[in-house]
């Protein structure tokens, strides 16, 4: 927390590149959540959607959520990291302008070419839509390439940054102290070992996204070309899980930089958290095959170490970040805001969203569970309680510099919010454990019922999110890059 | 084992929810020592790290001593009978779909196209029995043995396109074919 020297100047286009980061960020989630209520609806038999226009909703709430959860979470790095490292902002908007291009070829290939393909194009599907042409999924797959490549700028201009200031990331992530005998450095940032870890991660995983985009391109206009589809659902699934975990650990990092200011404990760093985020980098990368329980074909070891890795993916979240959180505002006299109120309660969004995907990782489990609503059951529980007031905390921190005057209608919105979300969430665990289908646009008599309950949370979650929104773009223009 | 997954997530994230509301209530009175209250804090990480440790290993012992997915391993039974299933889209082609309870079937599942999902519902269509991806260039495995006569509908787990809710087929199980 070393606010003496600032090696990122607070310039107004700096500031200005984060209003327009939170600006499009708010916007984009709530359309998508527009979105994604849109679909609980026609799930519900409430709203009479055409099935092709559900799975093109589908896709563009998948891949609309996915892509701003992670421009988002860059936002957030950027914003805390460049206090510690000079930063770019041209690299950082860069990312933007880059984003924002596929994004227009991504809205074309759904809108106009009307691709369907979900968001994780599993080969050979966008090749073999029958209902969508060449040019929508190449407009998809070149559109994420497109985000991807400014996410690499990105990455590359932080890990430049860090590299000149700790020599590597060895370093950068504390190992030489985690594995040195002397006493820690505890004046290293916990922004910084986890940024790093972020970097590795995500550039493996966007690397490999890249390649295997680059495949799929390759066979929609030489269809003779053709690729192994284990291969491909290996190196979709890799890149897919990193790259939406890795929102998460950028996102946390407002966590660790925001909270020690409410309660007056500093986050410092120590042996079990550096321990934790080693951990954390390498089972990120190794615990992908979780998603391929269903692929007999696959080696055993790959299936046992999906299952051992994902529960053990779960401890470094509950026992490092959980404790740490409730361990620094335990009787610490914090001041209940909307700012702590959010990150709060997005760690516990994490923690018990977590649960649910640790016990579908179990093969007996998912042996009747995969690709039910059991799983975005979970995904939603970390990624809708979890990810996103963990970003609209930090979001909200930023422009509360002179204290926020906390209104009867923010403390609704949030126990709302809160409340109506979990309501949300465990409709579709339930649906889960009924077997329900996940992504399907006509649902079977029996299920609808539950998608009705699921709907009605979703209109309160929405509701909600779109009054937290308002009054965070209403307070945007008081952003601070140093508050 | 759905049922138990839920009640057992259910318990879970109740006990995260009670120790995050137990621990907010208090949060915003002063005067914790810092110090302490880290201290006490890690002893209880510490411990419940090897609790989770432990629980873990005797998880995973548990739960994968015997192989979880039939079919699914060199040492696989000889099965009794031998369905092919070939996903297309947006239809299963059966070589056959009447099997007798008890017995011991082999599904071999492949796709002719993309990605499906062979999952088979129990004949109340509300708990699946077990599944497995059907994917064009491979066969996967699953043995299942249908104890209660009954007709098991047949639903695609994996999105494969425009009538993936409507690629459906049925495995009649009957005790006098
Ligand atoms: C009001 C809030 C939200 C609603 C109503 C909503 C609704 C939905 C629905 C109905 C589905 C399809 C489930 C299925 O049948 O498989 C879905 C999928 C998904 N949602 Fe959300 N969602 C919300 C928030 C979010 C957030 C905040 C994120 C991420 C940051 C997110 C990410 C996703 C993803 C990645 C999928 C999977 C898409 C796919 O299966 O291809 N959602 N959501
Ligand atoms: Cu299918
Ligand atoms: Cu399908």
């Amino acid at each position: 927390m070393n606010t003496t020297t600032q090696p990122s100047p607070d310039t107004s286009t700096a500031r200005l590149a984060f209003q327009l980061y939170a600006a499009i960020g708010i916007a984009v989630f709530l359309l998508m959540m527009v979105g994604g209520a849109t679909l609980r609806a026609t799930q519900a038999a409430w709203m009479p959607l055409a099935p092709n226009f559900a799975y093109q909703l589908l896709t563009l709430h998948g891949a609309g959520m996915v892509g701003t959860a992670g421009l988002a979470g860059a936002a957030v790095m950027w914003y805390f990291l460049r206090r510690h490292v000079p930063l770019s902002t041209g690299m950082f908007l860069a990312m933007l302008g880059l984003s924002l291009v596929g994004v227009v070829m991504i809205l074309a290939a759904i809108g106009l070419g009307g691709y369907a393909g979900a968001w994780t194009f599993l080969y050979p599907l966008p090749a073999k839509g029958m209902v969508w042409g060449v040019h929508a999924a190449a407009g998809f797959a070149g559109g994420l390439v497109l985000i991807g490549v400014g996410f690499l700028l990105f990455y590359l201009d932080c890990a430049l940054a860090l590299l000149k200031r700790y020599g590597s990331l060895w370093r950068a992530l504390g190992l030489n102290q985690l594995f040195g005998s002397g006493p820690l450095d505890k004046s290293h940032p916990p922004t910084v070992v986890a940024s790093t870890m972020v970097i590795i991660v995500n550039v493996l995983g966007i690397l490999a996204g890249a390649v295997v985009l680059i495949m799929t391109l390759v066979n929609l206009y030489l269809p003779s070309v053709t690729f192994d589809p284990l291969l491909m659902k290996n190196l979709i699934f890799f890149f897919g899980h990193v790259f939406i975990n890795a929102t998460i650990y950028m996102a946390v990092i407002g966590v660790y930089e925001i909270l020690p200011r409410y309660t007056g404990r500093p986050w410092t760093i120590s042996r079990p958290f550096l321990a934790a985020w080693l951990a954390i980098t390498l089972m990120v990368m190794a615990v992908y095959p979780h998603h391929l329980l269903m692929d007999y074909v696959l080696p055993k070891w790959m299936t046992v170490t999906g299952q051992v890795l994902s529960y053990c993916s779960g401890i470094p979240v509950l026992l490092v970040t959980a404790i740490g959180t409730l361990v620094n505002i335990h009787r610490s006299g914090i001041k209940w805001d909307l700012p702590s109120r959010l990150l709060v309660f997005s760690i516990f969004g994490w923690s018990a969203g977590v649960i649910p995907a640790v016990i579908d990782g179990v093969v007996r489990v998912n042996l009747v569970m995969h690709n039910t609503l059991w799983v975005p059951g979970h995904f939603h529980f970390y990624l809708l309680l979890g990810l996103l007031p963990m970003l609209l905390g930090t979001l909200f921190w930023a422009c509360t510099r002179s204290g926020w005057k906390e209104s009867a209608l923010d403390r609704a919105a949030f126990w709302t919010y809160g409340v109506a979300g979990t309501g949300f969430c465990l409709a579709f665990l339930f649906g889960g454990m009924h077997s329900v289908p996940r992504r399907f646009a006509v649902y079977d008599p029996a299920w609808i019922g539950i998608a009705q309950v699921g709907t009605v949370a979703a209109t309160l979650v929405l509701a909600a999110a779109v009054i937290l929104g308002l009054r965070l773009l209403t307070r945007l223009p008081r952003a601070s890059l140093t508050a | 084992m759905q049922g138990l997954a839920w009640s057992l997530s259910l318990v879970l994230m109740a006990g995260v929810a009670l120790i995050f509301l137990r621990v907010v209530a208090g949060a915003s009175q002063p005067g914790g020592d810092a110090g302490t209250i880290a201290a006490a804090g890690y002893r209880w990480r510490d411990r419940l790290f090897w609790v989770v440790i432990v629980a873990g290993v005797a998880i995973s012992f548990a739960t994968l001593r015997k192989w979880p997915i039939p079919g699914h391993a060199a040492a696989a039974a000889t099965p009794d009978v031998i369905v092919r299933a070939v996903g297309h889209q947006w239809r299963w082609e059966l070589d056959r779909d009447t099997v007798r309870p008890g017995e011991l079937v082999e599904f071999e599942v492949t796709s002719a196209d993309v990605n499906h999902g062979f999952a088979i519902y129990r004949p109340e269509k509300s708990r699946i029995l077990a599944q497995a991806q059907a994917m064009p260039g491979y066969t996967n495995k699953l043995q299942v043995r249908f104890d209660e006569p009954g007709d098991y509908e047949v639903l695609c787990l994996e999105y494969c396109g425009l009538a993936h809710h409507a690629m459906r087929a049925v495995i009649k199980v009957r005790a006098d074919s």
